[in-house]
């Protein structure tokens, strides 16, 4: 079982990852429409690059628009989840020593302590966005299970792996579920609203389209995300 | 009873529909009728399939509601923070719904969409800069009036609004006739006190088209004499269409595409008719959007452009005072506090903000802005045809607060607003809640304010 699941298992997931997510990517571009949607994507293509690449460049930063400064703290855990997310798993000494003996590479690691902060962080920010989603009326009105299964398929790698890695008591099933719950997020993040991963850059270079060719990008100094 | 007399799918083509929807005072028939009108569900989702693209598929899809949206909306804010008002909400429990069932829906559910789609959304499209992801609910509820439009769930006002275009070319129902008795009577009417002063009906090649909102001609036909005092002023060389003189586009907020192309390409064909070199709009927000911004798209225009370069009226007085066509006398200046109205439709939806800011500094000594102003600006409350509706006045009013409050704050008592929507809603907003302020449009503002050159005066007797 073990064999399987960091042999083969992870080529299969990452399989379905990087091609699921390419299928996603292709399929969003090609359903965009002109017409439909009222942006020239294919004519004024520097006005056009020009507001996307503002547009995401203003929101990949925290603090970088007026929305993020509006909300400091939804801000701050949002980021460093996301921060810790994608970091974290690709930076451990864990995977990488993993890494060296399947493959014969490895990148360079993380100090222990830092990689252990990283994922109480990022537990930390998860059960943040979990109050608030309980918390606040707005939020709570517009949430439903599909969220908090996202939640939790995020998180799970991480908490199964802090236990892991503090020898839980049944140390073999807490490394088993964390290898499993790891291919799950792998695997759920082109199926699911995790889809983000890359669809983020596509909603937010599309309207930074919108916004840079036809809403005002020609005439003013852009859009004041 | 599938489909009603007056409450039907089909639009409105003939001057005997158009009469007997006028007939039917505030659409009571209409209305009634409405409670029976059947959904053509095929018909619905095969539009759908064909017109649901991968952007609002997407915007629909991966929304993580996160809630950012809800402060972002001005409904939200006046319904003291009601969640039903967040537009993730709103606009998943219509458009997002309809498209889960695939269509399957009733008319009950048709007429909550349409109640949501006007009366909790003027498509302002200020969510869209709030979201993480961009997801504009705004263009997604013009997107869900279109579909409705097209099953008949359409506001009373709005199925004859559409219905004016397609027959007048006109948001009401003036004649190309009416049209220039019209502008031959102001001519005339301000000559006297402007020698020389004309409006010209159909001049070639001449440097600017102005073209205007259909209230002008018939309820304000003063504007239009401020106009061209304002292009004489400047000795504009400057004409009106006969036809293809009306920017704005009811069908747009009725989501009657159709219509909605038909009167863009009625200017455009103006512009090919008279060859001028630029055109500038009048004081209209959502007029300056239809045509503009969103009517190339609408008539196919590869270049997203109209075919000749286009200024709303504001980028025109902006440019006329800084080259110093108009000049204005500093001791006539604004004294009192003053603040700007910032139309979503130019200012948010078109980069002109800096343009309005330029235009205050020759006009205002004392110019208070707005807190939040520029692309940030809320709705004054009334967009989105949503003025215009009587079915949904008191949920204007409601919105209105939000407006309210920012214009309380600046201590201004002048609100200079160059956009018809924003002007009649604020004067609406003082009727309603006596806060003792004045609204204004630029042009008779600068009328009053302007050095005029002595070969303009009257000659004295």
């Amino acid at each position: 079982m073990y064999e399987f699941l960091t042999g083969p298992m992870v080529w299969i997931s990452f399989g379905i990852f990087i091609i699921g997510l390419i299928v996603r990517g292709v399929r969003y571009v090609r359903g965009l429409d002109w017409k439909l949607d009222r942006v020239t994507y294919g004519e004024n293509i520097s006005y056009g690059v020009r507001g996307a690449i503002r547009s995401i460049l203003f929101w990949i930063f925290p603090y970088g628009t007026r929305s993020w400064r509006k909300n400091p703290w939804f801000t701050l855990w949002v980021f460093v989840m996301h921060f810790g997310l994608l970091i974290t798993p690709i930076f451990l000494l864990g995977h990488n020593i993993l890494l060296k003996e399947k493959w014969g590479i490895s990148l360079w690691a993380l100090p222990e302590a830092v990689a252990d902060t990283m994922t109480v962080i990022v537990i930390v920010s998860v059960v943040f966005l979990i109050l608030r989603r309980i918390a606040l009326p707005e939020v709570r009105i517009i949430t439903n299970w599909y969220d908090y299964l996202l939640l939790l398929i995020a998180v799970s790698p991480f908490l199964t792996g802090f236990l892991a890695y503090h020898r839980a008591p049944d140390y073999y099933f807490w490394l088993m579920a964390h290898i499993i719950s790891g291919h799950i997020l792998l695997i759920a993040v082109p199926l699911t609203k995790l889809s983000h991963f890359l669809l983020f850059f596509m909603t937010r270079a599309q309207l930074g389209m919108d916004y840079g060719i036809k809403r005002g990008g020609m005439k003013g100094k852009g859009m004041a995300w | 009873m599938p489909e009603g007399t007056l409450c039907n799918k089909q639009p409105v083509n003939t001057k005997e529909q158009l009469q007997a929807l006028l007939a039917d005072k505030s659409g009571k028939q209409y209305y009634e009728e409405m409670n029976d009108l059947d959904v053509d569900r095929k018909a619905l989702w095969g539009t759908i399939q064909k017109s649901l693209k991968s952007r609002t598929k997407t915007w629909l899809d991966i929304c993580s509601h996160c809630g950012l949206c809800a402060e972002s909306c001005f409904y939200y804010l006046a319904n003291k923070r009601d969640p039903k008002q967040v537009p993730s909400y709103k606009i998943q429990k219509t458009l997002g719904e309809l498209i889960a069932r695939k269509g399957d829906v009733d008319n009950a559910f048709m007429q909550q969409c349409m109640d949501w789609a006007y009366s909790k959304c003027t498509c302002c499209t200020r969510c869209g800069v709030y979201c993480p992801f961009g997801i504009d609910t705004g263009i997604m509820f013009s997107y869900l009036r279109g579909l409705l439009y097209g099953q008949g769930f359409v506001p009373w006002e709005m199925k004859i609004g559409s219905g004016m275009h397609r027959i007048f070319r006109a948001q009401m129902d003036i004649t190309t006739e009416d049209w220039v008795d019209t502008c031959e009577w102001m001519a005339e009417e301000y000559e006297e006190d402007w020698p020389g002063l004309e409006i010209p009906v159909d001049k070639e090649s001449a440097d600017i088209i102005y073209t205007v909102n259909a209230r002008e001609p018939k309820h304000y036909p003063e504007d239009i004499a401020e106009a061209a005092i304002l292009f004489h002023v400047a000795g504009e060389n400057w004409t009106v269409p006969s036809e293809g003189w009306e920017e704005t586009s009811l069908a747009m907020f009725a989501g009657d595409w159709e219509a909605a192309k038909l009167q863009v390409e009625s200017v455009y064909d103006a512009m090919a008719r008279l060859k001028p070199e630029r055109m500038v709009v009048t004081e209209c927000g959502h007029a300056y959007r239809a045509t503009v911004i969103e009517g190339p798209y609408w008539a196919g225009l590869k270049s997203g452009k109209t075919p000749i370069e286009s200024l709303h009226y504001v980028e025109w007085v902006a440019e006329a005072l800084r080259t110093g066509k108009l000049k204005i006398d500093p001791t006539k200046k604004i004294k009192e506090p003053v603040t700007y109205q910032d139309s979503c439709n130019y200012i948010r939806n078109g980069g002109l903000a800096d343009v309005a800011r330029e235009i205050m500094s020759y006009m205002a000594d004392d110019f208070r802005e707005m807190t939040p102003n520029r692309e940030h600006n809320f709705c004054c409350g009334g967009g989105g045809g949503l003025n215009g509706i009587g079915r949904y006045r008191e949920q204007r009013n409601i919105g209105m607060k939000v407006k309210r409050d920012q214009v309380l704050a600046t201590g201004a008592k002048l609100v200079i607003a160059p956009c018809h929507n924003c002007w009649d809603a604020i004067r609406d907003m003082e009727e309603i809640y006596k806060i003792g302020i004045r609204w204004s449009f630029l042009k008779p503002l600068l009328i009053n304010m302007l050095e005029v050159p002595e070969h303009l005066k009257p000659k004295e007797e």
